[in-house]
């Protein structure tokens, strides 16, 4: 292996529908029938979790949380995709989709807990159909793929009934697309015909590595050699994200089968906030997709087209103060989890040999600690 | 050897140069090891100095890590694989326990797997979920596989090298959060690679540990003298093969045991250490083998790990219950 492969087009057939300047533009596959107020609120999102995102970071640098994983850059692609899911459509992320979360009411302190260490996720997929945050790369795409063949089995595909009718929505990266579970979840899909999408969020980086270490095609072609439809789409573009994320979720309804997205997209922080990308990258190819930024275009769509006022950005950034207010002061008050409680749901039904040791230990740390 | 002390960290990295550019059939090969240096920089500069072709960052696939080392290894290569934190080590573990360890056995001796795994492990930095592991365990109970930890500098620069040199596969258990800790001084030459070594002599209790849990060992060490307990401690340095004759003739002398390590109770190295001396020792011991382990629940959110971990207390507390006995 020498250098490495450039055969990645930079953004080949890429579905846009508001350009980088906040022009609107059509696509006649994604015909995307969209009132101001809707684009409002969108804005409203990505303002709203990108300060989600600069509360953790700052949470971080002050030892409240010992990680965090910026979704900095990628809120339109996160928004796009969370505000096309109905009610009863699940979700599965990975560690990233703080913006999805937000788009399913998960309150932005239940995903803290985690990066904190006061507990493990510690909240129910079912409430608002989003899974815990996965670590391990790619393991929740196969849990999509089973979570869509229960689906199947209860009926709730291809009825007609809006009410009934239930997609999936599996996130991933980049680096993730070469997993074996995700590959074999690509299988799953195809063979059972699963009402499951696919949701690549291509940042061009895992960690260290640009895209072309995982692929010499475009990403979203993978998807045709397993036999299901793949598309591209601007990542930094939420009516874009929206519009096809919203078609590839209305076939896997309609019985139609899986789709692969690709959100052609950068990370524009640090993987996490322990890494330091100085070692390889550009801080050239940053700036260049600063100029992409996927709430400026949106801003400037609502001011010269929709001739917002400051008024609205005012209300936006008002909010946007509230939460960040909620998040400072409701992580400080997460609760410490009690040492005892480690041996709590380790098993339905706890054998009394852990009970034993956990009469020890918490006889032991009481003892130490009097 | 060295005049400069160094971390562990440095000592890896060092240890690694010296490994490739004695056999240039050493290849390294893993997440993130060439631009970046590994997560934790331990390959740092080396692909800077051997080339993409002998220090590869791979796709992120673990078991395309560990497959493709048995295929560089059947054509003669000696692939060293890093796996970027124990809990990911899992998507490999298929390629690990069915391919690596069984090649050479399979093939009726005629082919050798010489891979290392280098595996950061265990806990104690304040980490999310699946970056603290302790999965020695797991390999050790896996026949064809051999299993070393290393616990300071010195050792680090000399069993990174023995490791990959030795025409078996090796696990290598890195401690992550001796990374970074007290540098040292490199020794002039290396113990051998499977042998455990007796760390402080004391003739009260015997302290076996390896790893993570050395630090942990030589301190209760320090605080039990100042209460006239002199406690024997024993760095095992490898899981398995285990150097049990180090730690009998140890028991021997003080008749009492503890063992230390991270990874869970239950059906562990302590267990195995156990027997072992309770079958080849039995009429030595005054007191029943102690084992100080991590508790059998997943590892804790990071909050509770340093209750949950072996620490000071715990081991104290374990040393006088086998003195009172
Ligand atoms: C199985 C596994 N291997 C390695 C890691 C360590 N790791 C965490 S994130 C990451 C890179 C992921 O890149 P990508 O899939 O592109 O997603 P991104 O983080 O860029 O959103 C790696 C290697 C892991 N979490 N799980």
């Amino acid at each position: 292996m020498s250098e490495h492969v450039h055969a990645v087009h930079p953004e080949p057939d890429m579905v846009q529908l508001l350009t980088p300047e906040g022009q609107r533009v059509d696509n006649p596959d994604y015909p995307l029938d969209i009132s101001d107020d809707e684009i409002a609120g969108f804005y409203r999102d990505l303002v709203l979790v990108r300060r989600i995102d600069t509360e953790a970071i700052a949470l971080q640098r002050q030892g409240e949380l010992g990680l965090w994983a910026s979704l900095l850059g990628q809120e339109a692609a996160q928004i796009g995709a969370g505000r096309a899911l109905r009610q009863h459509d699940m979700a599965f992320p990975t560690y990233r989709e703080h913006g999805v979360a937000w788009c399913r009411n998960v309150d932005p302190l239940t995903l803290l807990g985690l990066f904190r260490g006061t507990n493990l996720g510690g909240f129910d997929p079912r409430e608002h159909n989003f899974n815990l945050y996965t670590i391990v790369i790619g393991a929740q795409t196969l849990h999509a793929a089973g979570y869509a063949m229960g689906v199947i089995r209860d009926g709730a595909v291809g009825t007609g009934d809006p009410t009934r009718d239930t997609a999936v929505l599996a996130f991933f990266g980049d680096g993730a697309s070469s997993q074996g579970d995700v590959n074999e979840s690509f299988v799953w899909a195809a063979a059972g015909n699963l009402p499951v999408v696919f949701f690549c969020q291509n940042n061009q980086w895992a960690i260290s590595e640009p895209v072309e270490r995982q692929s010499r095609v475009p990403l979203y072609r993978r998807a045709s050699g397993f036999g299901f439809p793949g598309v591209r789409v601007d990542g930094n573009d939420v009516l874009a994200s929206y519009a096809v994320t919203r078609r590839a979720l209305d076939d896997a309804r309609n019985a139609q089968g899986p789709t692969l997205i690709e959100a052609y997209t950068y990370r524009m922080n640090p993987h996490t906030t322990n890494d330091d990308p100085r070692r390889y990258q550009l801080g050239s190819e940053r700036e260049t997709w600063k100029l992409k930024d996927p709430i400026e275009r949106v801003r400037a769509y609502l001011t010269r087209e929709a001739k917002l006022g400051p008024d609205f950005f005012d209300d936006v950034e008002q909010e946007a103060r509230k939460l960040a207010e909620h998040i400072r002061s409701g992580c400080r008050e997460l609760p410490d989890p009690t040492p005892e409680s480690v041996f709590d749901d380790v098993y339905v039904t706890m054998p009394d040999e852990l009970r034993e040791q956990r009469t020890d230990f918490t006889e032991f740390v009481a003892e130490v600690s009097a | 050897m060295s005049d400069t002390p160094m971390t562990m960290a440095k000592a890896l990295n060092e240890g690694l140069r010296k490994a490739m550019e004695r056999d240039p059939k050493v290849v390294i090969m893993g997440e993130d090891v060439g631009k970046l240096g590994g997560v934790f920089r331990i390959t740092d500069g080396l692909q800077k100095d051997f080339g993409e072709d002998r220090v590869i960052d791979t796709p992120l696939a673990e078991s395309g890590i560990i497959g493709t080392a048995v295929g560089l290894a059947i054509r003669g290569y000696r692939p060293v694989c890093e796996i970027q934190f124990d809990g990911f080590v899992f998507p490999g573990f298929d390629q690990i326990v069915n391919q690596v360890a069984k090649f050479h056995n399979r093939s009726a001796g005629l082919v050798k797997m010489p891979i290392t795994i280098r595996i950061p492990s265990g806990g104690g930095i304040g980490a999310v979920e699946h970056h603290s592991e302790s999965v020695e365990t797991y390999f050790a109970h896996t026949a064809g596989l051999k299993v070393v930890a290393c616990s300071n500098p010195s050792d680090a620069y000399w069993m990174i090298q023995d490791a990959v040199a030795d025409d078996d596969p090796v696990i290598f258990i890195e401690p992550k959060r001796l990374y970074h800790a007290a540098k040292a001084d490199i020794a002039d030459a290396p113990t051998a690679l499977y042998q455990a070594r007796v760390v402080r002599p004391g003739q009260h209790v015997t302290v076996v540990g390896y790893g993570g849990t050395m630090s942990t060992l030589l301190e209760s060490a320090k605080v039990a003298a100042e209460d006239g307990i002199e406690l024997e401690v024993i760095d095992l340095r490898s899981v398995s093969p285990l150097d049990i004759a180090t730690v009998i003739e140890s028991v021997q002398r003080t008749g009492r045991l503890v063992v230390v390590h991270e990874a869970p109770q239950s059906f562990g190295i302590g267990a195995e250490i156990a027997a072992r001396v309770t079958e080849q020792a039995f009429y030595s011991l005054e007191a029943p083998v102690l084992r100080v382990t991590g508790y059998d629940t997943p590892y804790p959110p990071s909050r509770l790990e340093h209750e949950w971990l072996p620490n000071l207390d715990r081991v104290l507390d374990a040393v006088d219950k086998a003195l009172e006995f």
